[in-house]
């Protein structure tokens, strides 16, 4: 820490444009998620998508930010008009804050903490409480029926998502994001995704059901409830939700890229001919290629099911996946202890 | 360091003025949202103070699963604010009493001679880099403490057996759907295809 009051501020300056670096491309890429996500279902659905603003359509992104930021904010007459404000902010904020610990390279990391995997779990959780008191102020029953259904999935999939994680912090020995890449080192079959299968998939599938994302998207369920906890919601407001939706989105796919496909590191490593090339080095660009990969499988994914139940979606999250994820957290103990797997081979 | 004493009174404050909030406030949600702010400053005071693993358990456990569900409740509950208030004049010389005590108490804990001096709790050395909070707790809590933790692990368990016990009760009226027969069934079991011949008009 340095001492004097001009090497705090410089510190502080340099920390400040650190998080910038970071907010502002995570913006842009919610944006363009958003653009992706309409062709991407688009062309699932045999039509074209968004292709009218700006070639191929690619301005499509500001015209819907400018069009929301433009529209009036209407606040309803019996909210609780101060929690009614707050709630986006709220939701917003653990949404960006945990891209802190988020380690884009080797290097490339904003804060380096030890209890990096335990700080991720609890920014998630936080989450929780933008929905919940949007819901409360907004003094609408399908604004108040969105937030429970929703509060009591996030919880409920929080539990299968923390032992999903407590197994990769078996298999790594460590919180520290940055290490439990490192562990992984060695090419793809040391990733963890292979010893931990069980718990990827929950990992992705919890991961869709923390976002709210379809088939778990009963929050919103527009056949039922018209539009969840944010119906009260119009232009910015509403626009700050949406910005955390797709940010907690593009949080998760980097975490299933950081976890269990190795991160930064390259699947070619360890391959004798192109693993020798630049290739096989680890870098930014492998962790943005995987993420983007998971990304997809977002999209992908609501394409193809339709919406689950919403007993289904607690008996699967606590009769199946929990059971589950135990036996595997056990497992990973075993191989663990047994020397089964080598970390950072 | 300026910056340091800046954030961490910044923290104390918020938290202070958000317990006073809690039980002063009318509002049982508001109340419930300040406990929360007081949590979450505790923890932004207990990471200033080096002890991140606590700080962030506190955020994972308190935060971000027993308030929810406090919240859940509170907001459910349809809670008229004025019968709560009808009783105050006739407890308060009762509460008086207890607050009196208690204040009592704690002051003669902290003015007893030599406990709460400066020179009696020297300023701690700065934790060595790469000091991991959560190794060492991990460590203590599997060696020295074993015994207490593994006693505080049954005792949860038994809560949680207790709670399902509660809940677990057969209700002859209700009808359960069993999700693994729904998705057994098979196509010929509910669908039967008649052929019938087109009924001709009569009319025309």
């Amino acid at each position: 820490m340095p001492d004097t009051w001009m090497d705090q501020l410089i510190y502080m300056v340099i920390l400040i444009l650190k998080i910038v670096a970071i907010v502002v491309p995570l913006i842009l890429a919610v944006a363009y998620y958003t653009y992706f996500e309409r062709k991407v279902i688009g062309y699932m659905q045999i039509r074209r998508g968004p292709n009218r603003i700006g070639p191929l359509g690619l301005a499509q992104p500001f015209a819907d930010v400018f069009k929301l930021l433009l529209k009036e904010i209407v606040l309803p007459e019996n909210a609780n008009k101060f929690l009614f404000l707050l709630a986006p902010v709220v939701t917003l904020g653990p949404a960006f804050a945990a891209w802190a610990v988020i380690p884009f390279d080797d290097w490339m990391v904003l804060a380096d903490i030890n209890a990096g995997l335990l700080y991720l779990l609890a920014m998630s959780s936080l989450g929780v409480y933008g929905l919940i008191i949007a819901g409360w102020a907004s003094n609408s029953k399908y604004a108040f029926l969105g937030a429970l259904r929703s509060t009591a999935q996030m919880v409920s999939y929080e539990i299968a998502m923390g032992f999903a994680l407590i197994g990769v912090l078996i298999l790594a020995g460590t919180l520290n994001l940055r290490e439990i890449v490192l562990a992984q080192q060695g090419g793809v079959l040391d990733w963890f995704w292979l010893p931990l299968l069980p718990l990827f998939v929950i990992f992705i599938i919890s991961g869709l059901a923390e976002t709210n994302r379809a088939p778990f998207d009963v929050a919103e369920g527009e056949s039922e409830i018209v539009a969840g906890f944010h119906v009260e919601y119009a232009g910015s407001g509403f626009a700050v939700f949406f910005l955390a939706e797709y940010a907690n989105m593009i949080l998760i796919s980097a975490l299933t890229a950081l976890m269990f496909t190795g991160g930064w590191l390259s699947p070619f490593e360890g391959i004798p001919v192109i693993g020798d090339t630049f290739l096989g080095e680890g870098s930014i660009f492998w962790f943005l290629s995987k993420t983007v990969v998971f990304m997809f499988i977002f999209l992908w994914v609501r394409a193809t099911f339709p919406r689950y139940r919403y007993d289904q979606i607690m008996r699967l999250g606590w009769k199946v996946f929990v059971p589950i994820t135990i036996f595997w957290v056990m497992f990973a103990a075993v191989i663990s202890v047994f020397g089964l797997i080598v970390r950072g081979s | 360091m300026p910056i340091f004493e800046i954030v961490f009174y910044a923290f104390s404050l918020v938290m202070l003025g958000a317990a006073v909030m809690v039980i002063t406030v009318r509002n049982p949600v508001y109340a419930a949202l300040f406990l929360v702010l007081t949590f979450f400053s505790a923890a932004a005071v207990w990471m200033l103070l080096e002890v991140e693993f606590l700080a962030i358990i506190l955020i994972l456990v308190y935060v971000g699963a027993v308030m929810v569900l406090f919240l859940f409740v509170v907001m459910m509950l349809d809670i008229n604010v004025d019968p709560l208030k009808e009783g105050f004049v006739r407890y308060l010389p009762a509460g008086i009493i207890v607050a009196l005590l208690m204040a009592g108490e704690l002051l003669m804990v902290v003015w007893s001679k030599g406990r709460f001096e400066a020179g009696s709790y020297p300023l701690p050395a700065p934790n060595p880099q790469g000091y991991s909070n959560t190794k060492e707790v991990g460590e203590v809590l599997f060696t020295q403490y074993l015994l207490p933790f593994e006693v505080a692990g049954v005792i949860l368990l038994v809560a949680i057996i207790a709670a399902v016990a509660l809940t677990l009760r057969q209700r002859p009226a209700v009808h359960r759907q069993n999700p693994s027969l729904q998705v057994r069934v098979r196509r010929d079991e509910r669908i039967r295809l008649v052929k019938m011949k087109p009924d001709s008009r009569q009319d025309s």
